[in-house]
């Protein structure tokens, strides 16, 4: 007997994390209900409600009761709904291992990133390097596997994947080339779209999210 | 033996997998490294930080404290530490990543924090605490070794390197008109049997890192 199942996602079209939580419900196909969230100017009363300790998207709203965090939603889908499609995997080292890229992913590349196309100078230099490294690790993590867990798209792959639409202004604002620098990352990504659909759907477009970063630094007052 | 671990004696991070590892009595060999001087055995074992803590079981090596426990939950299966329930499970687990992301950060600072800086630094400090605070649940009984949880494992270390830092700085972050439940929870907790047989030496803790805030703030 099915469940009644009420589920609202807090939402924004360009946050990776968000982009995360939609893909992980697309693979199980849940049907849910998103709320596109203003959040630079203005976040709704049901998400500072909903997430008072960091007033951040993405938020799952599940039968009223919050989950916060990307990484923590998804594997909260992946637990509540186990019957099909499982991202993480079953042996319990592979899991710890796949917890621990995606943990990687999470501290490392978001910040960083945002370094690119904050920062100028040394400190930008610094990201820069330190960035590429974080790519080449991953490179290397991924080697000649079709996905991060092997032949099926899991975990670490909805992790990452999201980060592939902000190439473009990456690219731009780090002056480097993926295809250059990590061929097979960008070979990955390419598969992932191709292959599913989860991912082709949520995806937004690499020129919609760099003119969207274009616009974020307008908004921080950075010059180019 | 099956199962190693590689941590040094000072670590918080360290000391939340000896928890884990107590509570399930899970028998294993403890190997202390040197931070300034990392063994080969770290830098094989954990190429990617070169960090402690880091399980070995069986030969294979994880690192990453939260990861490590959530593995040890799932390998050994009494005394569990993560609620069954999907939703309490991802509860415990953003309190857990709350003090990685916010706790942890601030007591790095505070490491290095000069007397100018020191006033804001742990009116921040309270502030972190008293939406700490807001994990626990008023209504519950405190835990007993037999109930102790990935949460109370979370939240009690915080308490201990709380109390080190008002001793090493002389500064008040334990207000008990700001956290008074957090407060009386830490001291309830951190007197259980199983928390004290884990906790590194307080008088030791505090003079390594008045030690090292010294050398992080003199002015040449």
């Amino acid at each position: 007997m099915a469940e009644q199942q009420q589920l609202v996602l807090l939402d924004f079209w360009a946050s990776m994390f968000c982009m995360r939580v939609r893909i992980a419900l697309a693979e199980k196909g849940i049907p849910y209900e998103f709320t596109e969230e203003d959040f630079l100017n203005n976040k709704s009363q049901l998400l500072l409600d909903m997430n008072p300790v960091h007033k951040k998207i993405p938020v799952l709203i599940h039968n009223g009761k919050p989950i916060c965090e990307s990484s923590i939603i998804v594997q909260y889908i992946d637990e509540v709904w186990n019957h099909k499609a499982p991202l993480l995997p079953s042996d319990p080292y592979a899991k710890a291992h796949a917890r621990f890229w995606a943990d990687f992913i999470d501290k490392k590349l978001y910040q960083i990133g945002r370094n690119l196309y904050t920062t100028k100078g040394e400190e930008h230099e610094a990201s820069r390097t330190e960035f590429l490294e974080c790519f080449k690790l991953l490179e290397a993590e991924l080697g000649d596997k079709s996905y991060f867990a092997g032949e099926t798209f899991g975990y670490v792959d909805v992790s990452l994947i999201p980060f592939y639409s902000w190439f473009q202004a990456y690219e731009t604002y780090g002056n480097f080339n993926f295809e250059h620098e990590c061929p097979k990352l960008v070979a990955w990504a390419k598969r992932c779209i191709k292959n599913k659909e989860s991912v082709s759907k949520t995806l937004p477009e690499l020129p919609k999210v760099y003119d969207f970063v274009q616009h974020l630094r307008k908004q921080y007052g950075i010059n180019d | 033996m099956a199962v190693k671990l590689l941590g040094i004696w000072q670590s918080p991070f360290v000391l939340r997998v000896k928890l884990a590892l107590s509570l399930k009595g899970v028998e294993y060999e403890y190997i202390e490294d040197d931070i300034l001087n990392k063994s080969s055995m770290l830098l094989q074992y954990n190429p990617v930080y070169k960090k402690v803590p880091v399980l070995v079981h069986n030969g294979k090596p994880m690192a990453e404290s939260l990861v490590i426990l959530e593995y040890i939950d799932e390998i050994w299966k009494n005394h569990p530490l993560l609620p069954e329930d999907p939703f309490q499970k991802a509860r415990s687990r953003f309190w857990a990543k709350f003090v990685d992301d916010k706790f942890v950060p601030m007591i790095i600072r505070m490491l290095r924090i000069t007397s100018d800086q020191k006033d804001n630094a742990a009116k921040e400090t309270r502030e972190i605490l008293k939406t700490l605070e807001g994990s626990l649940d008023p209504n519950k009984p405190f835990p007993e070794d037999k109930s102790l949880s990935f949460m109370d494992i979370e939240i009690v270390w915080v308490g201990y390197y709380t109390q080190m830092l008002e001793k090493m700085l002389d500064v008040k972050l334990l207000d008990d008109e700001n956290t008074p439940l957090l407060n009386t929870w830490f001291r309830v907790v951190l007197n259980l049997q199983v928390i004290k047989e884990c906790l590194p030496p307080f008088d030791k803790l505090v003079a390594h890192y008045t030690n090292f805030h010294e050398r992080h703030t003199t002015v040449c």
